[in-house]
């Protein structure tokens, strides 16, 4: 039995290490001393008024809430289009086909952020909103075709046949019937794949340029000295992206109570 | 078969709609900055102007200089001991949430092991750079009972802190997963015939569940080789990784051409490393039952 407690601790404190940067972030976000650690220096909002008025901070907020709007309607569309292929057709090539859906998030981003520079340099849109937008939705649109995917195999392969012999034209039948099906995934896609663009920061950073996302700035920021403003972005954008993770879980898994 | 009645053509508008934007999409703006990548290793830079081109300088040039082949090796290293250290430390702690913690709690572990995996992992790698730091919570709190202060910044040691941040969720969630789906009757049955618990997990469930705790590792290892943040910001970047190469090429050098041959030499590494693990996860004889 002792055995089960040592290793119930040790499962605890693998969580501690990965919660911890997490707790720390949000916690010295409100410390008021200069350098976030022990002793408390007591509770403060300087470093959330400091980034307030910070214009680069502001300017990179607002960009990445763009991108990660477009990026994610985008990355869904596609990944609900390739998951619905892969569900109802059968074609020669569909295992390169599925292949080519799905591998981007296996290469490193530092690699494709680099391929992406030399690619959209040739093609003139290196600083432009738009490539960090098109690179997005290059490494989203997986996740997006995954959680719809796996929505689809919970649907009976009879149901559009069904409303197909009951006179409804296919897209009709995907209209009233498959897209209704899948929408809590299609949410889920949604909230992921904004979540994953927003925290992007690798291939943002290389072709952005000066346009530079909320991530890019924390990047700058981090060469710089250490400072608890980058506490308090840290915590917003933490705040954003477990936000849109956790919805995208509820809207997953909902789907098992409801069966 | 199930498809309407009316008669097929050799295109089917319907469903070239559905198949047609991933094909478009990743071939044009995954498929094709790949390959120009590739081909960039070939161009060379004439007065500070990226020309096309077909030479093996760039080649010759990196694969000849010490530094590239340190760096290199110290990648790959690197990358083995992290994948090494996530399998092992995770291990514990996958199998006490698939076969000991409660339904509930293994819901709640998993929110908190996918959360993590999709935010904010800069953010994560700079906590760590202030919590490990000489002034930091940690440091401090070795302090109050006489020790220290610890070098925790800038070295193997901050670095593998800081992958382990990035992978770590990732692998436990595949080797829960793989645990998971491992025949309960063939542990069962191991007690019954009176193998204690550590000798069941060794000889039992671990050969069971090879194949994903294999994928994990492998995972582990492909996230830290292609990782700029840990190696930079946490390792201190001396001697520098693959990764730090690429951006000191790219961000000051300015030498694409170099950057590429170094990313083209990681994606291969990255691809035969998979190969490798996949053969031996499924290839191996006797482990197919």
């Amino acid at each position: 039995m002792t055995a089960s407690r040592w290793q119930a601790a040790w499962t605890v404190a693998v969580f501690l290490f990965i919660l911890a940067p997490i707790a720390s972030i949000v916690v010295f976000s409100f410390n008021a001393d200069r350098f976030p650690s022990l002793p408390w220096g007591g509770f403060s909002l300087t470093w959330y008024e400091a980034i307030l008025t910070d214009d680069t901070v502001r300017a990179g907020f607002v960009r990445s809430l763009k991108v990660s709007a477009i990026v994610s309607v985008l990355a869904t569309f596609i990944g609900f289009a390739t998951a619905y292929t892969d569900y109802r057709f059968n074609f020669t090539g569909k295992m390169p086909y599925l292949a080519l859906a799905a591998l981007p998030p296996t290469v490193p981003v530092l690699i494709l952020g680099l391929a992406m520079l030399s690619f959209f340099s040739m093609v003139n849109l290196v600083g432009t909103l738009r490539a960090i937008i098109i690179g997005h939705v290059v490494i989203c649109a997986p996740f997006a075709m995954a959680l719809i995917r796996m929505r689809l195999a919970d649907m009976s392969p009879d149901i559009e046949p069904a409303a197909w012999n009951l006179g409804a034209s296919r897209w009709r039948t995907i209209w009233s019937v498959t897209i209704p099906w899948c929408l809590p995934s299609i949410f889920a896609a949604l909230a992921i794949t904004a979540a994953v663009s927003f925290d992007e920061f690798m291939i943002a950073w290389f072709v952005s340029g000066l346009e530079e996302t909320l991530p890019v700035r924390i990047l700058a920021l981090l060469q710089g000295q250490v400072s608890p403003r980058i506490n308090a972005i840290g915590s917003i954008v933490f705040f954003i992206s477990v936000t849109l993770a956790g919805l995208a879980q509820l809207l997953a898994t909902r789907r098992d109570r409801q069966s | 078969m199930a498809t309407p009645k009316r008669s097929r053509r050799l295109i089917d508008g319907f469903a070239a709609f559905w198949a047609a934007p991933a094909l478009i999409w990743q071939t044009a703006f995954f498929l094709a900055p790949l390959l120009v990548l590739i081909s960039m290793s070939f161009w060379v830079v004439r007065n500070y102007r990226l020309t096309p081109d077909f030479v093996l300088k760039n080649w010759e040039r990196m694969f000849t200089r010490d530094y590239f082949w340190a760096a290199y090796l110290h990648t790959f290293e690197l990358a083995l001991l992290v994948a090494v250290l996530a399998s092992v430390i995770a291990f514990p702690a996958s199998h006490y949430l698939a076969f000991k913690a409660s339904p509930a709690a293994r819901r709640w572990a998993m929110f908190l092991l996918i959360t993590p995996f999709f935010t904010s992992y800069l953010v994560r790698a700079y906590s760590w750079k202030i919590i490990l730091s000489t002034e930091g919570v940690l440091n401090v709190v070795f302090g109050w009972v006489g020790l220290g202060p610890f070098e925790m910044l800038n070295n193997t040691f901050g670095a593998c802190v800081g992958y382990l941040t990035l992978c770590m969720p990732l692998v436990i969630l595949i080797q829960l997963f793989a645990l998971s789906n491992v025949n309960r009757d063939l542990i069962g049955a191991a007690h019954n015939l009176g193998c204690g618990p550590l000798k069941t997990t060794f000889t039992v469930t671990i050969p069971a569940a090879r194949v994903g705790l294999i994928l994990a590792a492998t995972f582990a290892f492909i996230l830290s080789f292609g990782d700029y943040v840990s190696p930079a910001y946490l390792g201190g970047g001396k001697p520098p990784t693959m990764s730090i190469l690429i951006v000191d090429q790219t961000k000051s050098g300015n030498h694409w051409p170099r950057a590429s041959v170094v990313a083209v030499t990681m994606v291969v590494t990255l691809i035969t490393v998979l190969f490798t693990a996949l053969f031996a996860a499924y290839g191996k004889p006797g482990g197919k039952k």
